[in-house]
């Protein structure tokens, strides 16, 4: 079993408060919350001087791209990705070739995920393939501990399926998440429809095909009463139509992407397929909006969306490259970008906000687990992260951790990183670095 | 919109790409058509080539096959002396999807000063150019977006003929015939790099453009282009000074956009009573190919005040400018054929 190990000198910041404290962890739990804890002897010390330790980040939509596309992404790069941004649990988008749509795809990545740095939960597809026709075999997914089903790369087009597939949901507890985009309305789009677009020549995608389905989806939600996760909302229509449902007491949550609270359409300007993405970058007042609404509390979760591609296929043109940005290792300083100071709010939209969604907290059931997104407690399992709100870096694409280098933040100076994290009490980042 | 949104102005294109008008400046482009009219006066002669770019090799990549674009442009080229490496790689094994930079690398290898670039994406040439910074890209056209070359000989063949009209030469008057010079664009502008690039090169210089398009054939967000949206073709014919008819795309989708080619030619067509009701000074203008009895009427076509084949001859000149420009990287020489 892992050593002990204290956290010494930080801000420990609980769900409501925080305190100047030491946390000592020992066999993978919190064994003392405290100030001036003594030291066991050979226990490894984090200096946490500075920095907020709390829950670790829990990212409700990565895509890890194994089985299928292993030269953007594997499990275990992935989750190594995850470690250096802070996150001690990952959500395995199901997007993978083939498709997370039965139990013995989703063993495979769980079996994957158990090698990792971090944990690794796995998403379901809600349609076979994909495709948007058929149910999945959800119940038995869920049986293997997947709580999160999504056909997230695309949306389920047709209303009746997604009906179906609310009404199916409801009663095993789980949740659907939906990427929202008309497909018909979005049809060959390649970047957000406006002045850019039109200037560019590039084919646009309307907001209205994100926030027809939106709509349409809150309406389904009132009719078959079951929870559904709206996957990275990008314009200020959606939010606001988010925030109303929620408002009548219809069970919704949602996430935005760290990319659409910092960049707008015009990063699209020099054709770089990088700033590529579904839905995509969006006008400077939607990104303001959404910035907003993080602040205010409207939103349940920024998560990364992250979405490696190999070199060779973001350097074709941006009508053929495909859509996605990385995201895992600096969702956190966008966040703390946005959110400033609030160090609660910052562990609520990056760590128990997720985790709620995702089922991961330690009043959920599920096999081999281990609780994200606690309190910070005696007693919690010791996911917990180290996070430096002061400290400056430049984003360096040669050094990322992710096997792909589509990041769009290439040379950007960020402020906030992580400087240790520890996962079932095992210490997988420290000074900044992958242990 | 910004139009120059990303990019700085550039006030002559000696020694850069071409890439798109949005960021040219009067003065740049004034420069290209002066440089042009020197060829075209080259063009003229019983021998038609010069040394400059004696020894210079220029690409040609067309991913979306235009035969008569790629010979002009090739035309332009071998009249410089340049060493033309042509490669029609619409029709070669280069498949949609295959990494631009595996593609130019590969052209590069040979030793190229020059790519002149077709593609059906737009903003391929521009990728290019940041993988190949010291190649000279031209861009023949990509997407929806830009071609530049048309925008050029298409202000170049106007200026022609207006100076002429004036008892002047096109360089004696320099952009003054295009002040408030009245320029209808009618057709598809959604799907138009010809429009595009049409826009940037008359406001450029001076002139006041319209369009008119079916409503599904209009860029979205046309209000931000610095243009007037005409909603009745009728009411603008006598207001124009030139009729700017643009290709339909059929084989871009816009088979969909409108209700039929019948349809379109009743509303939007430049049919032969509408060039009646025109000024008899009205040019008119059309980047070719024609889809003749849809967008423009055959005699329409045929009239004197309609400028295609002039525009064709003109892209030679245009092009061999545009080359010279690039790759000797300095405004020529008072004598350019020496």
């Amino acid at each position: 079993m892992s050593s002990d190990v204290v956290i010494s000198g930080g801000t420990v910041i609980h769900a409501r408060s925080t305190e100047r404290a030491d946390v000592l962890v020992r066999d993978g739990r919190v064994l003392a919350v405290g100030a001036d804890l003594d030291r066991p002897a050979g226990a490894t010390v984090i200096d946490a001087e500075g920095c907020w330790v709390g829950p670790g980040f829990v990212d409700l939509h990565t895509h890890l791209r194994e089985p299928g596309r292993e030269e953007a992404e594997t499990v275990l790069s992935g989750a190594r990705a995850a470690a250096v941004g802070g996150y001690s649990a990952v959500v395995a988008m199901p997007n993978t070739e083939p498709a997370i749509d039965n139990a013995m795809v989703a063993q495979f990545v769980l079996d994957r995920g158990r090698e990792a740095v971090v944990d690794v939960a796995v998403a379901g597809a809600i349609t076979i393939g994909r495709q948007g026709e058929h149910l999945a075999e959800i119940a038995e997914m869920a049986a293997l501990g997947v709580r999160l089903f999504t056909d997230d790369g695309t949306g389920v087009q047709n209303p009746l399926v997604m009906r179906r597939a609310l009404t199916y949901a409801r009663p095993l507890g789980v949740r659907l998440a939906q990427h929202c985009e008309d497909e018909a309305l979005a049809a060959g789009g390649v970047m957000n429809e406006g002045e850019v677009s039109s200037c560019l020549g590039l084919a646009g995608r309307t907001s209205v095909a994100e926030e027809l389905m939106v709509q349409r989806d809150i309406e389904l939600v009132r009719l078959t009463g079951c929870p559904l996760h709206f996957l990275h909302l990008s314009t200020a229509r959606s939010i606001a139509m988010v925030t109303a449902a929620r408002r009548e007491g219809l069970p919704v949550t949602c996430e935005v992407a760290p990319h659409h609270l910092l960049l707008d359409d015009t990063a699209c300007a020099d054709f770089d397929a990088v700033f590529k993405v579904h839905p995509p970058l969006r006008t400077a007042s939607d990104v303001s909006a959404a910035r907003d609404a993080l602040r205010d509390g409207r939103i349940d979760a920024v998560a990364t969306d992250h979405a490696p591609h190999a070199p060779e296929l973001k350097e074709m043109s941006f009508d053929d490259a495909p859509a996605g940005m990385l995201g895992l290792e600096h969702a956190a300083s966008i966040t703390l970008d946005v959110i400033g100071d609030d160090a609660l709010r910052f562990f609520d939209v990056l760590s128990r906000g997720p985790a709620a969604i995702a089922q991961l907290r330690s009043s959920d059931e599920r096999p081999r687990h281990s609780a994200h997104g606690g309190d910070v407690r005696e007693g919690d399992d010791a996911n917990l992260v180290v996070f430096d709100p002061r400290q400056r870096y430049t984003v360096d694409r040669e050094k990322l951790q992710s096997r792909a280098v589509n990041t769009p933040y290439d040379g950007r100076v960020f402020v906030g990183r992580t400087r240790a994290l520890l996962v079932r009490g095992n210490v997988r980042v420290n000074e900044g670095s992958l242990s | 919109m910004d139009w120059n949104v990303g990019g700085e102005v550039i006030d002559s294109i000696a020694g850069r790409n071409l890439i798109t008008l949005r960021d040219v400046s009067q003065q740049a482009i004034v420069e290209i058509l002066d440089t042009a009219e020197a060829f075209a006066e080259v063009n003229a002669r019983a021998i038609k080539k010069v040394p400059t770019l004696k020894g210079r090799v220029v690409a040609s990549l067309f991913f979306e096959e235009s035969t008569r674009t790629r010979l002009s442009f090739e035309t332009a080229a071998k009249r410089l002396s340049a060493d033309v490496l042509s490669l029609a790689v619409a029709s070669s094994s280069v498949k949609k999807g295959e990494s631009l930079r595996d593609t130019i690398a590969t052209i590069e290898a040979l030793g190229i000063d020059a790519v002149v670039m077709r593609h059906s994406a737009s903003g391929a040439p521009e990728q290019v150019s940041r993988f190949v910074p010291h190649v000279r890209v031209i861009n023949a056209g990509d997407g929806q977006h830009q071609h530049p070359t048309q925008g050029l000989l298409d202000v170049f063949t106007i200026r022609q003929v207006l100076a002429a009209r004036h008892g002047t030469t096109g360089r004696e008057s320099g952009c003054e015939l295009f002040a408030g010079l009245k320029v209808l664009i009618v057709g598809d502008l959604r799907h138009s790099r010809v429009a595009r690039s049409d826009v940037m090169a008359y406001t450029t210089l001076g002139a006041t453009v319209r369009v008119c398009a079916p409503g599904t054939l209009l860029p979205v967000d046309v209000s931000q282009w610095p243009v007037e949206v005409v909603e009745n073709f009728d009411d603008a014919l006598g207001w124009a000074d030139v009729v700017g008819v643009l290709r339909l795309q059929k084989e871009r989708g816009t088979g969909s956009l409108v209700p039929s080619l019948g349809e379109f030619t009743r509303t939007h067509g430049l049919t032969w009573e509408r060039a009646r009701r025109l000024s008899p000074s009205t040019l008119i203008t059309h980047p070719g190919p024609m889809n003749r009895g849809v967008e423009i009427d055959s005699r329409v076509a045929d009239l004197d005040v309609a400028l295609m084949e002039r525009q064709v001859a003109n892209g030679v000149p245009i092009r061999m400018s545009v080359l010279y420009l690039s790759l000797a990287g300095r405004a020529p020489e008072r004598s350019t054929d020496e």
